[in-house]
């Protein structure tokens, strides 16, 4: 057994390469575990204003405006996000004509993938309430905009926090797939560490698991209890 | 950078080759895991629902450790690491290369002989890592279904006069596999799209094919578009006959 590599390194796990210097945005080249968290940030926060405008697109009855968002949603959720983000590297240089950095592929891979997913939490968490709710909002004189603003998202939002931290914990797993494009997240640290020292894989990989399992597990487990508190206050049919 | 594409390479020669090798192998790999991580994950299933608590403490830390590690860091564990764990017999068995069928034989109206299923460490080692991600999953499913059924009716059943096994065969598991089969089906289709992660360990699946067609033949838009419409057509199918099961079959749980 070599724990000692793995404390050697752990440093190394946790941020990488990341410089902290003056310069805005004051980190650099972040890497380890602080480039996961950051990717998996960054990622829902974009998932989350993708994912509700497709979800309330894929809600609306034009169908210029449904088809879109269904096709987006569809597609994005029927391909693994692996090929997606080999996919958008190799599409990039057509598109923009330059390629782009891996560290903003990935990023923007993981905005496209998991706002399909967001979507779908949007949409169901709007289906879920009754529909008297709409109908109340809409007789008491509210445009069908403002009773999405003012009367069903407020509820529905309530609602799907819990999804949102699941779609969070899985994103956060999936951030270990920008190590194939070479992002020296956490991932692919570990699979540096492991390839320079040779004689540590199993402490490594069983380090490296932990600590994804330390983020999901808390994280898992508040949206259990989140769900268990939430389903109190929840509008219901019956 | 001005991109040409070469479409008409992508459909001919070596690279359609390797995308069908690939696609066939996606297949394998998926199916095999499949079959096994249903097993796998019924017995932790069953394991989680025994009065037996080691038994379901285990069942526990089995779903809740799987399911919270990423499926990448699990397959470097298996292919890294886990000779470790893993008795040394089994290691050398691992180790060597075999075929699996030994005769020529046909499927999916290719002629398979000798190389053709060449199951190798890392196609092992893959349909373990898959195997036992997915069984997690599939395990939390198939418990969320059967505790969807009420409990009362359960209760009905026994005051009806059947046993205990009569109630759960003829009243709960009806209902309840209703209600986990379409999540089950998704379930193999995420096996699907899982399944490419196992090219970091270098199983020639599609997606292994399609970065290998990237850098021996220079098309990479051209092999990911059509690895990733192989993908898509396989979901959008499935996910169709979701809908129509659900459409014919599903029942409103009566409460």
């Amino acid at each position: 057994m070599h724990w000692d590599i793995v404390f050697d390194n752990f440093d190394y796990f946790l941020w990488g390469q990341t410089k902290f210097d003056g310069v805005f945005p004051f980190v650099h080249d972040v890497g380890g575990l602080l480039a996961a968290i950051i990717l998996a940030f960054i990622g829902i926060f974009g998932a989350f204003w993708i994912g509700m405008a497709a979800g309330l697109m894929r809600l609306s009855k034009r169908w210029w405006v449904k088809t879109p968002a269904v096709i987006y949603i569809e597609m994005i959720r029927g391909m693994p996000l692996l090929l997606l983000i080999f996919w958008f590297f190799f599409l990039a240089p057509v598109l923009l004509g330059k390629s782009l950095p891996a560290f903003t592929t990935t990023m923007i891979c993981f905005m496209i993938f998991t706002g399909a997913y967001v979507g779908e939490i949007v949409r169901a968490g709007v289906l879920a309430l009754p529909r008297g709710q709409m109908e109340a909002a809409r007789g008491s004189g509210l445009s069908q905009v403002q009773a999405m603003r003012y009367v069903i998202l407020p509820q529905a939002l309530r609602n799907m926090i819990p999804s949102f931290v699941n779609q969070f914990v899985s994103l956060t797993k999936d951030t270990s797939l920008a190590a194939i494009l070479g992002v020296g997240e956490l991932t692919r640290t570990g699979v540096q560490v492991d390839n320079r020292e040779m004689v540590a894989s199993f402490e490594i990989w069983i380090t490296i698991a932990a600590l994804y399992f330390l983020i999901c597990y808390i994280l898992t487990s508040y949206s259990r209890r989140l769900e268990a508190q939430l389903s109190r206050y929840q509008a219901r049919d019956r | 950078m001005q991109y040409t594409f070469h479409w008409d390479k992508m459909f001919s020669g070596e690279p359609a080759q390797w995308m069908w090798d690939g696609f066939v192998t996606t297949l394998q790999i998926s199916s095999i895991s499949l079959v096994c991580s249903m097993f796998l994950g019924i017995m932790i299933c069953v394991m989680r629902m025994t009065p037996f608590k080691p038994l379901q403490w285990f069942a526990l830390a089995y779903t809740e450790f799987f399911r919270n590690t990423p499926l990448l860091i699990q397959i470097f564990f298996w292919y890294n690491a886990s000779h470790v764990v893993i008795p040394a017999g089994i290691n050398e068995w691992m180790n060597e290369l075999f075929y699996w069928f030994p005769g020529p034989f046909s499927l999916f109206g290719h002629d398979f002989v000798g190389e053709w299923v060449l199951f190798n460490v890392e196609l092992i080692t893959g349909v373990i890592a898959l195997t036992v991600y997915t069984s997690a999953f599939i395990a939390e499913e198939i418990r969320a279904g059967i505790f969807s059924i009420p409990k009362n009716q359960l209760e009905a059943s026994r005051a009806v006069g059947l046993s205990f096994l009569q109630g759960y065969r003829y009243v709960i598991l009806p209902q309840a596999l209703r209600i986990v089969i379409p999540p089950l089906i998704s379930q193999a289709l995420n096996l699907i799209k899982n399944s490419s992660l196992c090219m970091v360990i270098g199983v020639g699946e599609m997606m292994f094919q399609a970065t290998q067609i990237e850098s021996y033949h220079a098309i990479p838009f051209e092999a990911f578009s059509v690895a990733l419409l192989i993908y898509l057509t396989i979901s959008l199918i499935v996910s169709f006959g979701i809908n129509m099961y659900n459409k014919h079959f599903m029942i409103q749980v009566m409460y």
